[in-house]
């Protein structure tokens, strides 16, 4: 009987490669997992994700990216949440992103960064983590 | 955030304040009832709310998308409400309606917000009715309301609109013959998406005969109406439909008579929303003795309150 708060969370994939399976599995395991998850599809800038981050109150937004171009696309969605007046929405991010990419990325503001090996209850745990700590500073 | 904040943004019409206050009203947080009673009861009345409804895929958001981009060239502010069906197991759900409706997502005066159906237990006619007016109190002056056509909730939402389209698509099979029932019944418009596609006509026929069928039939709903989204075709005519009907039902108070029936649908649904903690509570301190019929035990526990 327990009504527990559902976390809101986006997945988007900016860029312009068309291949959505990563981020649509992830969608998947989150709803699976008991999250609302808005899914933007494939081909979106960084300034529509925020926009509709934004519009949709999420607290934290997932990005996939496969096409390398993560080091450029990622963190200009963190700068465009700023823009926006929502730099306190997290950015999480996974992909084929090489280990020296990695810290580079966590330097420019994502949160998180999942890569294929990383198992997906983790990757959940991780959304939790920063839906929950999005959440507890809203007021 | 405090309710000051809010109430402000959304007379200035911040998309985050927007965004927060829908969200407080959903969550039924204690902020919600300074928030529904600031905002302005004659933006309320003045908007226009547009209930599209039909099967998964039927082109519903498409179609939504287009009717936004013509609002939008009569500089009309527009806000939707897309929800979509949850997991009943996890309870989670996948909110995809945006997708088709990306192109509008840098326009200020566009507020897309995804909703899901059963996130909760009830209260999707209370969330939903409260989002419409915080939509019309932040300025939007057509509100429309995206709902798949299955299932009673889905049916009480579409309650909430003053004008309902129902859109089906040839190809989409048995799920058409079963909902076509009831649906045909509340909806003012028919349209037939997916006009490119084969079997266009004879599904166009088969539901212009079920409508004449019918009694007291509206002239607006003799007509099954053609469109193609995904190209834009078709939406200027379905347009001119929805103004035309607006305006016989506001002459002949059948607007009115609508507005009346959704206030006292949320009406209950709120109340609903406000016994349930109390109620689960209850029942979870086991304040029962799980002796006899249920249906005892829960007037019982309406007695104590
Ligand atoms: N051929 C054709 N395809 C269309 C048309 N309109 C929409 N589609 C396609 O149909 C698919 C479903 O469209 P949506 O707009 O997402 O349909 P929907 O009714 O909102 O779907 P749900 O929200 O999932 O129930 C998409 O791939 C659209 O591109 C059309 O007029 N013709
Ligand atoms: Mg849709």
């Amino acid at each position: 009987m327990d009504e527990q708060k559902k976390h809101r969370v986006l997945i988007g994939k900016p860029g312009l490669d068309g291949h959505d399976r990563g981020a649509k599995f992830i969608a998947r395991a989150l709803r699976d997992a008991g999250f609302e998850v808005v899914y933007t599809g494939i081909r979106r800038t960084p300034e529509e994700i925020a926009a509709a981050a934004v519009q949709e109150d999420v607290s934290a937004v997932g990005l996939s990216s496969l096409s390398g171009a993560h080091l450029r696309l990622f963190p200009a969605v963190v700068e465009a949440l700023r823009n926006a007046g929502a730099g306190d929405i997290p950015v999480l991010g996974g992909g084929v992103i090489p280990d020296e990419d990695v810290k580079l990325l966590r330097d420019a503001g994502i949160s998180e960064l999942f890569t294929p090996g990383t198992p997906v209850e983790q990757i959940i745990a991780a959304f939790r983590k920063a839906c929950e700590a999005q959440e507890a500073g809203r007021r | 955030m405090t309710s000051e904040e809010i109430i402000k943004g959304l007379r200035d019409r911040d998309p985050r304040r927007i965004a927060r206050a829908i969200s407080l009203v959903e969550e039924n947080d204690p902020l919600a009832d300074e928030i529904l009673s600031s905002l302005d009861d004659s933006l309320i009345d003045a908007a226009m709310v547009l209930g599209i409804t039909g099967p998964p895929g039927a082109g519903k958001s498409t179609l939504t998308d287009r009717i936004i981009a013509n609002y939008r060239l009569q500089d009309k502010r527009v806000g939707v409400i897309a929800i979509d069906p949850s997991s009943p197991v996890s309870g989670g759900a996948i909110l995809g309606d945006r997708i088709r409706m990306m192109g509008h997502a840098l326009d200020n005066d566009v507020v897309v917000r995804s909703m899901a159906a059963r996130g909760r237990l009830g209260g999707l006619c209370a969330a939903a009715g409260a989002a419409v007016r915080i939509l019309a109190g932040s300025g939007c002056s057509v509100i429309i309301i995206e709902t798949v056509g299955v299932g009673q909730s889905e049916m009480d939402i579409i309650r909430l609109a003053d004008i309902t389209a129902l859109v089906l698509a040839p190809g989409l099979g048995d799920d058409i013959q079963a909902m076509k029932a009831g649906l045909l019944e509340v909806a003012d418009l028919l349209i037939v998406n997916k006009a490119d596609c084969a079997g266009t006509d004879t599904l166009a026929m088969d539901m212009e005969s079920i409508v004449r069928g019918g009694t007291g039939m509206d002239m607006n709903r003799a007509k099954v109406f053609k469109t193609v989204a995904s190209e834009g075709k078709g939406i200027e005519e379905l347009l001119a439909a929805i103004e035309s009907v607006d305006s016989s039902h506001r002459k002949t108070g059948e607007r009115r008579l609508r507005r009346d029936r959704a206030y006292d649908l949320e009406v209950l649904d709120w109340a609903l929303e406000m016994i349930r903690p109390s109620l689960i509570e209850k029942i979870r301190k086991g304040v029962h003795d799980r002796k006899g019929a249920p249906r005892l035990q829960a007037a019982k526990l309406l007695e104590q309150r």
